[in-house]
């Protein structure tokens, strides 16, 4: 039987605010292998409480894997090594006793950091608000089979609709691209005729914005797939060149 | 907030135009690489006319010679500095790089290959320069005169070559930039297909490998021609 509680050394990002330079910090902690990697940082806050020194601070909402509140990189790996898993899904009993971990912050500047493991995630939001929506009128809600969508297709859409917003793309990508991010929300509502009326002009805004924000170009290295807690494929990004060349035409 | 939406990007020209020439000129001079290579085969023949009268063929197109030459040079350029574009932006994208980094792996294609496109980009780059100015214009030695079996005065190029590939530096100079074209086609070949939007989930795994086995049969092709030489 393997132990039940491991003790890991830490190495953190510690920075006390956007303009100050940061560190790596060490610490030490004992956790259980059955505790999830939040709450082992959860039990080190505890201890530097305790202690009297400032916390960790570090995002997270659901713990569920649905939000896409967590962000951390884990030795290196955005998530984690845990392939298709969010970080708070990810649990101890994939450490050794005795193992260092270091934890970073998602790195780009489109993404500043605000404290510690903490970073400003807004550029999404506004390449969101570019164009990844559908114009509706407002009023009563129509009803939700007006329009039929066949199986194949609804289940292509969703693969890219499972996008939590995370960033986990950004930060393992060599050049902090946001490609993957942007290229889903466009694939998921060109394939769907919900989205069809707006595809050109939301492909050229989300793409615009995406630049605006100072996201790097894709290199194809494909780090983003391997990294997203969803899996969601680099088809994505294909499928956002050709919407972008289509848009033209 | 510091970047409304609807402002525009600085350059008006987006990531994704960018990798749609990179791709596009990637790809051209990717079958120019294999239509030089089929050319090049007949340097395995011990009797250089083959080869001289290929190389007169050529020439004798005239204007067509030189405005395939024009655009591929014009590619050449616009495929570099869309690379450089692209490498320049990665640094000001993540000024600050992570105190340890690592692949995840499984599904990711970050090689080797694709981390130092750059690099084998930029060699293969400056070793084109100096080959064009040896084989095309050979600026550091005139090549001989033979006279063609219809009559017609040529280069006699065979020779050259073999005469260059029996010197040590060029033989194993070029076999080892060979070898870098293979790398940078590694990452290339299926790259640029993604790049042009070609690649669906169920036939990506064929193209990568694709893209696998034509970087290695176009390196092997080349280096093995100076390899040939020099021993033989
Ligand atoms: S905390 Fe919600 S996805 Fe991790």
């Amino acid at each position: 039987m393997s132990k039940e509680t491991i003790r890991l050394k830490l190495k953190v990002w510690r920075q006390e605010g956007p303009k100050v330079k940061g560190e790596l910090k060490n610490y030490e902690v004992e956790i259980s292998t059955h505790a999830s990697f939040l709450e082992m940082l959860d039990v080190l806050n505890e201890d530097l409480i305790h202690k009297g020194e400032r916390p960790v601070e570090f995002e997270h909402d659901c713990r569920e894997g649905i939000c896409g509140s967590c962000s951390l990189v884990v030795n290196g790996m955005a998530h984690g090594p845990q392939a298709n898993t969010a970080v708070c899904q990810l649990h101890m009993r994939h450490f050794k006793d005795g193992e260092t971990i270091t934890i970073e912050p998602w790195r780009a500047s489109a993404f500043p950091i605000v404290k510690d493991l903490v970073v400003d995630r807004s550029a999404f939001d506004r390449i969101i608000s570019a164009g990844g929506f559908i114009s509706v009128n407002t009023g009563s809600a129509t009803d939700a089979n007006s329009i039929l969508i066949g199986k194949d297709l609804a289940d292509h859409a969703f693969d890219y609709a499972t996008c939590i917003g995370c960033g986990a793309c950004v930060a393992a990508c060599p050049n902090a691209s946001a490609s993957l991010f942007t290229g889903a929300k466009i694939s998921q509502l060109a394939l769907l005729p919900q989205g069809d009326p707006e595809r050109k002009r939301r492909v050229q805004s989300m793409v615009n914005q995406m630049d605006v924000e100072g996201f790097g170009d894709c290199s194809n290295h494909g780090e983003c797939e391997a990294v997203c807690p969803k899996g969601i494929s680099i088809s994505a990004i294909a499928m956002m060149r050709r919407e972008y060349v289509k848009s033209y035409f | 907030m510091s970047n409304p939406a609807n402002a525009k990007s600085k350059s008006g020209v987006t990531g994704i135009v960018r990798k749609l020439i990179s791709g596009f000129t990637g790809i051209i001079w990717t079958i120019f690489a294999i239509g030089h290579l089929a050319g090049n085969l007949q340097l395995y023949k011990t009797d250089g006319t083959a080869f001289n009268q290929y190389g007169h063929f050529l020439e004798s197109l005239g204007g067509l010679l030189i405005l395939a030459e024009i655009f591929l040079v014009l590619f050449l350029g616009m495929h570099a500095i869309s690379g450089i574009q692209v490498w320049l932006g990665k640094r000001k994208a993540r000024p600050e790089s992570y105190k340890l980094y690592q692949s995840a792996g499984s599904k990711s294609k970050q090689s080797l290959a694709s981390r130092s496109m750059i690099v084998t980009g930029s060699v293969l780059l400056l070793f084109l320069v100096v080959h064009v100015l040896s084989f095309k214009f050979n600026i550091f030695k005139p090549a001989d005169v033979i006279t063609l079996a219809n009559g017609a005065q040529a280069r006699d190029l065979y020779k050259y070559v073999w005469e260059a590939f029996k010197n040590p530096v060029y033989a194993f100079g070029y076999t080892f930039v060979m070898a870098l074209l293979g790398l940078h086609l590694r990452h290339g070949v299926w790259s640029a297909l993604q790049s042009l939007g070609m690649m669906k989930p169920k036939f990506s795994p064929v193209i990568y490998s694709i893209g696998g086995i034509i970087a290695a049969l176009v390196a092997v092709g080349f280096l093995s021609i100076p390899l040939y030489i020099y021993f033989s």
